[in-house]
């Protein structure tokens, strides 16, 4: 290390090392919550244009109509359980890849449908679920008569599961395919059962995983749009949906702006009450 | 039993109890059999080591008294009790692995506590046993410390101390030292020794190197695909090698292919010798004789002493404290070590490069080894 660098050369050093991820960090993350955040403090012109005064009346407005806060509450309730589906069927789904023997195939498996378009795939659920759709083909089959599926909350709850599981996935399976399994067969040869085995040498180990997954699937479902859209038949109106709804027919981006802040601040304040709960360590991890 | 004709190392008494005790137990991968029909017993107290390259099975053997594998045939008894079958959480055993499977999660003192745990022992039981481990590895003060920050060498002490705080009856240990350099292996040789008489705890321990196997070991069981080749204690393994592969893989040897002339006379391709009275053979019977490089004697003059031949010096390897020839007589190759003594009395010289030397070979050092040539390269 050199001694007395000038402020000039620290600058530099700076600009070199952080400088390239400040910069895009800025521009595509500071810089449009910002643009949101002031869209959000302004009102609605008669032609939809974004113009003063500015104050917080959109969130005054949100948080007095129980409507709104109801549509966050489902959304929050949506994603939630979601997660808990997807945590259930994923943890189990990476530990099969990490320890298989064609690992390369069932993880391309688990890509895959990345290759098809995402709208695509959730019309592709419609040809599932609807009256003369495949499932109440197989229904009818066995005799029963065919069920009302579509639009239902189930099927906007299979659907993001089926969407969202690949992100929980891989980063799992990242960290399940670190694992020395000798671990585990050291645990047992000191005295632990399989179960506790488990679950004391190999669980904690998956925790980073588990969390990064998590976050990768929770937030994305919460703000979900599309998938209540088509599968919920408009009835199910999410967070997602009166965004979508503020910024285009009704033409409120100050208010549509707000409601994405509130959102932002609901997950925010979800992670930051969890890192809370993992004490100094926790909220280190979570940066 | 034959009787044994070699003390067992430093002369240790051993316990009549057998600690272990394999009964022709056979384990299969597929078509490969990775342990054929093995059977042996380990004695209460024993710093035994099973021995042999990779692949041989000695692993395979291992896991299986450790519980991790189950054999196909055969029986695996510890302490007198038919532990076949029994999973490795209810074995009186514990394992330190060559990776040494430390917990990367948990401090130290998490890791050593671990087994005492399981076990249901009070809190501050624990705590005094934790601080008993780290005191006998020599890392006191070690408690908090995370095992990823940790040199090998500690890791290493640290899955030690994590196997034998609970006490077992047999430690097993799986090539536990072959991660470290040189330096430090000799060192944690030495203390595994002093340790393992301390505690009076049955070692049973698996290695390829056999250096480590000969200087630690009461007893070593020499393996090759899956069958052990020879067994016994640490001297007879070296002085008396049964088949031409444990001559070649303990240490090195010359292989003379000979035939019986008499019952205590052979023929050889570089002369006729004599061998010691214990051997008889049936003439005609071909053998092969070995006789380790330090035990070949040189000298410039002939001496009057039996079974001696011409030969030149080939090559001359010098390694500091030893010089090597090769020597060529009639085609057959021979190693030689002698002393670098830097004196020039008979029996002591130096020679040079193509120099025409007396080569003595005394009879008691011709080992005879019955079978042929087979299996005497073990690394092919």
């Amino acid at each position: 290390m050199r001694e007395a660098a000038t402020p000039w050369e620290r600058l530099r050093q700076m600009l070199l090392t952080i400088g390239p991820g400040a910069f895009w960090l800025g521009l595509f993350v500071l810089i449009p919550t910002l643009i949101m955040l002031v869209a959000s403090l302004m009102s609605r012109g008669s032609l939809g244009q974004l113009v003063p005064p500015f104050g917080l009346h959109n969130y005054l407005r949100f948080f007095s109509d129980p409507l709104f806060v109801e549509i966050i509450g489902r959304s929050l309730w949506i994603g939630f359980w979601s997660t808990v589906f997807i945590m259930l069927l994923g943890y189990p789904l990476a530990f099969y890849i990490a320890q298989s023997r064609h690992k390369e195939v069932l993880l391309l498996l688990v890509v895959i449908p990345f290759f098809t378009n995402f709208l695509i795939r959730v019309y592709a659920w419609i040809v599932v679920f609807q009256k003369e759709g495949l499932l109440n083909g197989l229904i009818t089959a066995f005799g029963f008569p065919p069920a009302e599926l579509l639009p239902s909350t189930l099927a906007v709850y299979v659907a993001t599961v089926y969407t969202y599981l690949p992100f929980f996935v891989l980063p799992l399976y990242a960290a399940v395919e670190r694992i020395d399994w000798s671990q585990l067969e050291a645990a047992y040869d000191l005295g632990a059962r399989p179960i506790r085995a488990f679950w004391e040498a190999i669980f904690p180990q998956t925790v980073p995983g588990l969390f990064a997954g998590f976050l990768l699937v929770f937030i994305p479902a919460v703000g979900t749009f599309v998938i209540a859209d088509l599968l919920g038949g408009g009835k199910i109106t999410l967070i997602g949906n009166l965004i979508q709804l503020q910024f285009g027919s009704a033409q409120n981006w100050a208010f549509g702006s707000a409601a994405s802040m509130v959102l932002m601040a609901m997950v925010l304040l979800g992670l930051w009450l969890y890192a809370r709960t993992q004490g100094e360590r926790g909220l280190y991890k979570l940066v | 039993m034959e009787p044994t004709l070699f003390r067992t190392r430093r002369d240790r008494k051993l316990g009549e109890n057998m600690a272990v005790r394999l009964e022709g137990v056979t384990k299969r991968f597929g078509e490969q059999k990775a342990v054929d029909n093995v059977s042996l017993e380990i004695r209460d107290g024993e710093f035994f080591s099973l021995l042999g390259p990779s692949g041989c099975g000695k692993t395979t053997l291992l896991r299986m008294i450790a519980g991790f594998d189950t054999p196909d045939e055969g029986r695996v008894i510890i302490g007198g009790k038919d532990m076949t079958e029994v999973p490795p959480y209810l074995r009186p055993v514990n394992t330190v692995f060559q990776n040494y499977a430390l917990f990367p999660h948990m401090t130290v003192e998490q890791n050593i506590a671990f087994g005492l745990r399981m076990k249901k022992m009070p809190r501050d039981e624990i705590a005094r046993r934790v601080q008993w481990a780290l005191e006998l590895i020599n890392l006191p003060g070690y408690e908090k410390r995370r095992t990823d920050q940790m040199s090998g060498g500690q890791r290493q002490r640290i899955a030690l101390a994590r196997a034998l705080v609970n006490e077992p009856e047999v430690l097993l240990l799986d090539e536990p030292l072959s991660a470290l350099d040189l330096k430090l292996r000799q060192e944690l040789r030495v203390d595994l020794m002093n340790l393992q008489e301390r505690l009076g705890i049955t070692f049973i321990f698996v290695t390829h190197d056999q250096e480590e196997a000969l200087v630690m070991s009461d007893r070593i069981a020499v393996m090759n695909k899956g069958r052990i080749e020879q067994l016994g204690p640490t001297e007879e393994i070296y002085e008396l090698p049964k088949t031409a592969f444990v001559a070649k893989f303990i240490g090195d040897s010359n292989l003379i292919p000979a035939q019986a002339l008499e019952p205590r006379k052979v023929r050889t391709p570089i002369g006729e010798f004599v061998l010691d009275d214990e051997d008889t053979l049936t003439p005609g019977q071909e053998v092969l004789l070995s006789i380790r490089p330090e035990k070949i004697r040189l000298f410039r003059e002939k001496p009057n002493l039996p079974n001696v031949f011409r030969a030149k010096v080939d090559d001359i390897i010098y390694t500091g404290s030893e010089n090597q020839y090769v020597l060529l007589a009639d085609g057959q190759r021979l190693m030689c070590e002698t002393l670098n003594q830097d004196i020039q009395e008979p029996g002591h010289e130096e020679f040079t490069y193509d120099e025409e030397v007396w080569v003595a070979l005394t009879p008691e050092k011709l080992v005879v080894i019955q079978g042929g040539v087979e299996g005497s390269n073990p690394y092919a």
